[in-house]
């Protein structure tokens, strides 16, 4: 298989972290070679975060160049189009989470928000498949797991089924956690 | 879900995907490490984080933070003098902080062998500099590894915790940022279980290891010979890894990431040169670089940050008459930001434009960056939004390391100048010197204070500096993930005896001392002028535990209910304190300038509500009633 090249990113709180583990680990129960990695640092202070993982191939870097990824995920909207903007390959898929967590320059007033049609717009231009998801929650900081369900259940990770993200989630979270987030993956 | 600790002590060889980070840590239970010490810092917090998930009782290690970078250095030393086999972790910056003892390592007879592993950080991800401490190596006389991958980081820890123990000297495993994040199927080996040794062998029939008058100059004799003997066994096969190119006549010549990153790049080329990976940067492995340079007309070093090997393999070529054309750094910006593969392509580019064909136009977002933040319900925000009101514009304030820092962004723009851990309380005496005219705030973390906070302090009060210290006390190491320092009553192992910062501070003679809750404004206000308008050293502790970590605590307890405020839109009159001034990332605005409150984001604490002038903010209807935190 060529390899496949991921780019996620969202803001710092959001998950990205079990979201990356999840995608790697479903790539392993798959069969496939896989590696990774994630900015840490500052993440979890509401910066930018962001997670590369590659698939198949032989393992060079964890880390993907500019315009090279095939799949672009991102849990948040203004996160969205930056990184369909640097990372998405032309002719690739963007899946975001369609929330907002405005950066501060929006809260400052001195910039507008991203919208919805911005991000369109973009992969448009890019050309760049588009997808948004949105869907109630019983609890916000599942916005990853429900990501990943859809990426699961539009196939967007060749080679990787929703038994594979299953078991993924299985070795990553416990008991009463697990069987919430497995609602959120497999469910509508 | 798979258990961390228990995959460490497995007695059989098995293969996980893990970090890194974590592949060091089970390095370090094969090889028998025995102590293991640490003060947090990222890019390396997860090794210990890795090691604390194996339970208390089942630990064939010791481990502990230490209260900073020298004093684990020095307990690790101490513990291998002893003849445990002991380990040393921490960030590059704290190098600078162990450096005194740091230095010294080699001069001593490690009984135990002692691996010190440095987590240097390219591109300054989360530390103040990118320095390269491979410099240090040299002054030290301490041989380098430097893995590229986590599979490598778990053999090369294996091979460095060997030498060391055959040699009795220190050898620095260097990670880099992304070595010790990266995520990749690790084989790992057996186990035949162990537990720390209880024998001591500290032994000084060789004469005290005290390197003073000529015994100095001897120890460094030896120290000087250890060093060549451990660079001649790092000249191997297993260090230097030579990879054929389809052009023979060009070489590269590279160690760690970079390395990587240059594969990579050259999966699009069809010209790719020949490649010496070299796992050993120091001593250079002579023999390997030599014949390297002697089978290539041109070379390329290709190293991130300074020009190490550059340098080395230079003078290598000129003493042997080598004739090779060797190129290494050609302008400044080859010493700046991690060698990714966008950089090396760049880099690589520079000198040979044919081999690397550059991606079409650069992909640059048109977004401004979102910076870190701190957490919603911060108390070190609610401290920030008061004491600005306390100052006069023309007021100095000095920053120190830790969450706290991040208010030195907007809006607060609080903290104008930042050397390095605990250096507060100095630069802010230097700039109190003859300055009549300008106020000086310096603020510090109360894991810094501890960390090596308390000699600015002891001199502020030996020599009557005139500023005001405010320890922003949030009860734990919050910025590198939550660790436990020595106020908080707790170490790696269990409970300990809690050190008080006030008491630290009236120990070391600090009269004005005032301390108040940081979600008290008004009260912190005027606490902080008062402080400021008395002569000589005044310090105001504004204290609230760290949000996150107690809202993290909270979650786990199935009672709990997630509480927000929200914005009354009557009573709203658009002043925007809140969402400007204040700044907590909860509040959203509208282009229409209605400010909501994310639920997503708002943790309920309403530090907030005393911000709004017209009284706008409150808790949300089914969230009263109940107390905050
Ligand atoms: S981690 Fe704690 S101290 Fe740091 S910004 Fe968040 S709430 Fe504040
Ligand atoms: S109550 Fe909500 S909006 Fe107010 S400071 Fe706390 S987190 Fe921010």
């Amino acid at each position: 298989m060529k390899r496949f090249d991921i780019y996620m990113s969202g803001v710092g709180g959001q998950g990205i972290g079990l979201l990356s583990e999840a995608v790697i680990r479903a790539a392993d129960h798959a069969g496939l070679s896989v590696c990774g990695v994630d900015t840490h640092g500052l993440a979890q202070r509401g910066g930018m975060v962001e997670s590369f993982v590659r698939i198949g191939g032989e393992v060079t870097t964890p880390l993907v160049r500019k315009g090279s990824a095939f799949l672009v995920l991102a849990l948040e909207r203004t996160e969205a189009l930056r990184a369909a903007e640097a990372y998405a390959a032309s002719g690739g898929v963007l899946l975001y989470f369609d929330t907002l967590w405005q950066p501060l320059d929006v809260r400052l007033g001195k910039a507008d928000a991203v919208s919805a049609e911005d991000v369109e717009e973009a992969c448009r231009r890019l050309n760049v498949r588009h997808m948004a998801e949105k869907r109630d929650l019983p609890d916000v900081r599942m916005q990853n797991v429900a990501l990943l369900s859809r990426a699961a259940k539009e196939g967007l990770i060749p080679g990787v089924e929703m038994e594979h993200y299953r078991k993924a989630l299985e070795d990553l979270l416990p008991g009463k956690v697990l069987a919430a987030n497995l609602k959120v993956l497999e469910g509508q | 879900m798979k258990n961390l600790g228990e995959m460490l002590l497995r007695t059989e060889p098995f293969s996980e995907i893990v970090l890194g980070n974590t592949a060091l840590a089970r390095a370090m239970i094969e090889s028998g490490t025995e102590v293991v010490t640490s003060y947090p810092g990222s890019p390396t917090p997860e090794i210990a984080s890795a090691l604390l998930s194996v339970p208390g009782e089942k630990r064939p290690f010791y481990f502990q933070f230490s209260t900073n970078e020298k004093v684990a250095t020095e307990v690790a030393c101490g513990a291998s003098l002893n003849g445990h086999p002991s380990c040393v972790f921490f960030k590059s910056v704290g190098l600078n902080v162990a450096a005194d003892s740091f230095v010294q390592l080699s001069l001593l007879e490690l009984e135990g062998g002692l691996v010190a592993v440095l987590g240097d950080d390219p591109g300054a991800n989360s530390s103040q500099n990118e320095q390269d401490n491979r410099h240090f190596a040299r002054m030290a006389y301490i041989p380098v590894l430097e893995p590229s991958s986590p599979s490598e980081a778990y053999r090369y820890y294996l091979e460095a915790m060997a030498l060391s123990r055959r040699q009795k000297m220190p050898v620095i495993l260097r990670m880099t940022t992304h070595v010790c994040h990266g995520k990749e199927k690790v084989a790992f080996g057996a186990w035949k279980g162990g537990t720390v040794s209880t024998e001591s062998r500290f032994d000084t029939s060789g004469g005290p290891m005290v390197p003073l008058t000529a015994a100095a100059l001897e120890m460094k004799r030896r120290s000087l010979a250890r060093l060549s003997l451990a660079g001649c066994e790092m000249d191997s096969p297993a260090f230097c890894e030579v990879r054929k190119g389809t052009d023979s006549s060009r070489g590269v010549i590279t160690a760690g990431l970079p390395f990587r990153s240059l594969l990579d790049v050259l999966e699009d080329s069809d010209r790719t040169p020949d490649i010496l990976k070299l796992g050993a940067v120091y001593p250079l492995p002579e023999k390997a670089v030599e014949e390297f340079l002697r089978t290539h007309g041109q070379v390329k070093v290709l190293e991130e940050l300074d020009d190490v090997l550059e340098k080395d393999i230079k003078a290598l070529a000129f003493d042997r008459g080598i004739r090779v054309s060797i190129t290494g750094k050609t302008d400044d910006d080859d010493r700046i930001g991690e060698f990714t593969p966008d950089k090396v392509a760049e880099v690589l580019a520079k000198t040979w434009p044919d081999m690397v064909p550059l991606r079409g136009a650069k992909r640059q977002p048109s977004l401004a960056p979102r910076p870190p933040q701190m957490c919603p319900g911060c108390g070190h925000r609610s401290a920030f939004h008061a004491i600005r009101q306390a100052l006069a514009k023309e007021d100095i304030t000095v920053a120190d390391i830790g969450c706290h820092t991040l208010g030195f962004l907007p809006p607060y723009e609080m903290g104008e100048v930042l050397l390095s851990m605990g250096h507060s309380t100095g630069t802010g005496a230097g700039l109190s010197l003859f300055n009549r005219s300008r106020k000086v705030v310096s603020f510090i973390g109360d894991s810094t204070f501890f960390h090596a906070g308390l000699p600015g302090v002891v001199n502020a009060v030996f020599n009557n500096h005139n500023l005001t210290l405010i320890v922003m006390e949030n009860g734990t190491t919050a910025m590198t993930g939550h660790q436990d320092h020595p106020g908080a009553g707790r170490n790696a192992n269990g409970p300990s005896e809690a050190i008080p910062v006030r008491g630290v501070l009236e120990g070391l003679g600090v009269k004005s001392i005032r301390e108040v809750d940081a979600y008290s404004q008004a009260k912190l206000i005027e606490l902080v002028k008062e402080a400021m308008a008395e002569e000589g050293f005044s310090v105001v502790i504004a204290r609230h535990p760290c949000m996150l970590k107690y809202t993290r605590e909270q979650q786990r307890n199935p009672d709990y209910v997630r509480k927000s405020v929200e914005v009354n839109q009557e009573t709203c009159d658009r002043l925007h304190v809140c969402v400007e001034s204040f700044g907590c990332p909860s509040f959203q605005r509208d282009e229409d300038g209605t400010v909501t409150v994310s639920r997503e984001l708002c943790i309920g604490d309403g530090s907030c509500i005393q911000t709004c002038p017209v009284k706008a903010i409150g808790l949300r209807k089914e969230n009263r009633g109940g107390e905050t935190a």
